[in-house]
Order: structure tokens, then C-alpha cells, then sequence
């Protein structure tokens, strides 16, 4: 095995664990706004490392630009579509983890219409009666 | 050359992995954003999956097909998005 090889494979191999560690945050994670932020990395870091990994493998001259090309756009519309999502779920009134600082008020039934206070009040509960 | 299948197909299997977790987690998601931000998962993690056979499979053409799929997944993301903040206005 050559470096170019070994290389391309550790690149992948850490785009892919980033892949994972983002499915283990989806589960583990408390709100729906942490959970944001682990997928925004998956599709920031973790799908550039590994295209950049295939790219280190060199499949081609015009694969590598397509990929070269694939790697700037990701890395531009994965932020947007994160602060989407973000902004998606905070119009939508989704309840904030316990012990988020509410200093901008979220916490006290600001964001979505239609909240009933009550919802903010326990969140742990509602989730467990919403399972 | 062995070695780098074997590789990537214990990369594929935990991208496989991570796919059950999407979709779990669009089925359970308290929230509707929670389902959208599980799709966009599972479609970075389908890219991945795309790119690692483009090697495995020795397919070079296949990599066109995740220039194609970063762009529609994320049209995609921000339309579901819309339509989830959307809901509640």
C-alpha cells in the first residue's frame, strides 16, 4: 500500500467517524437545536473529509474536479441549511433543553404561537408523554 | 488492495449504522424539526455511502452523482425547513 493509499483510507476512515459520532449525538443529544449542531458538522466535516479522501485516491482528472466542486458548494450550504433547520424549529416553538439560559426570553413561551406556557414549564415530562 | 476493501466495508457498514439512527430518529423525533433534521442526516450520510462505492466499485462516474446530491439534499433541507416554520405562522 503506498501513502497516497494509506492516506486517502485515514481521511475516509475519519470522515466516516465523524459521520458516527454525529448518529450518536442525534440519539443522545437533549434539544432539538444540539441536534443541529451535530448534523451541521456530519455535513460540514464529515462528508468533506471524506470526499477529500477520495480525492487523495485519485479516481480520475475530471472526478477530482467534480469533487473539488462538491466539497466548495457542501461547505457553503451546510451552515444555511443548519441555520434553517435552527430557525425552522424555534418558529415552530420546540421546546428548549432544561437549562438552557433564556436571556433572549425563549424559555417563557415567546417563540410559536399557540405555546401554552406549560409546555416550556416541563420539558422532560412532555417528552416522556410525547414517547 | 484487500486491505482497503475491507476498509471501506467496515465504512459502509457504520454508514449503515448511522442510517437506522436517522431514521429512527425521524420516526420518534418529538418535533417536525427533528424529522427534517433526520433527513438531512440520512441524505449526508446516503452521499457518503455513494462516494465510498465510487472507490470500492472502482465507478468513477458515480462521484457526479454526489455533486448532483449535495445540492438537491440541501434544496431539499431548506424547503422542509420552510415548511415547518411555516406551519405555526
Amino acid at each position: 500500500m503506498s501513502v497516497q493509499t494509506v492516506l486517502g483510507d485515514v481521511l475516509l476512515l475519519l470522515g466516516v467517524l465523524l459521520m458516527v459520532v454525529a448518529g450518536i449525538g442525534l440519539v443522545r443529544l437533549p434539544d432539538v437545536y444540539n441536534r443541529t449542531n451535530a448534523v451541521a458538522k456530519a455535513g460540514g466535516l464529515g462528508l468533506v473529509l471524506v470526499l477529500l479522501g477520495v480525492v487523495v485516491l485519485d479516481p480520475g482528472p475530471a472526478a477530482v474536479v467534480v469533487l473539488l466542486l462538491a466539497i466548495g458548494l457542501q461547505l457553503f450550504t451546510v451552515p444555511i441549511a443548519g441555520f434553517e433547520i435552527g430557525q425552522a424549529a424555534r418558529l415552530s416553538g420546540a421546546p428548549l433543553a432544561p437549562g438552557t439560559r433564556d436571556r433572549a426570553g425563549l424559555k417563557d413561551g415567546q417563540p410559536g404561537r399557540g405555546d401554552d406556557g406549560q409546555r416550556e414549564a416541563e420539558p422532560e415530562q412532555d417528552e416522556a408523554e410525547r414517547r | 488492495m484487500i486491505a482497503q476493501d475491507l476498509v471501506l466495508d467496515v465504512a459502509l457498514v457504520l454508514l449503515a449504522l448511522c442510517l437506522l439512527v436517522a431514521a429512527a430518529r425521524a420516526v420518534v423525533g418529538p418535533t417536525d424539526a427533528d424529522r427534517v433534521l433526520a433527513v438531512d442526516f440520512g441524505f449526508l450520510v446516503t452521499l457518503c455511502a455513494v462516494a465510498l462505492l465510487a472507490v470500492r466499485l472502482q465507478t468513477p462516474a458515480l462521484l457526479d452523482l454526489v455533486l448532483v446530491g449535495t445540492l438537491v439534499g440541501f434544496l431539499a433541507t431548506v424547503a422542509l425547513a420552510r415548511l415547518v416554520a411555516g406551519r405555526s405562522r
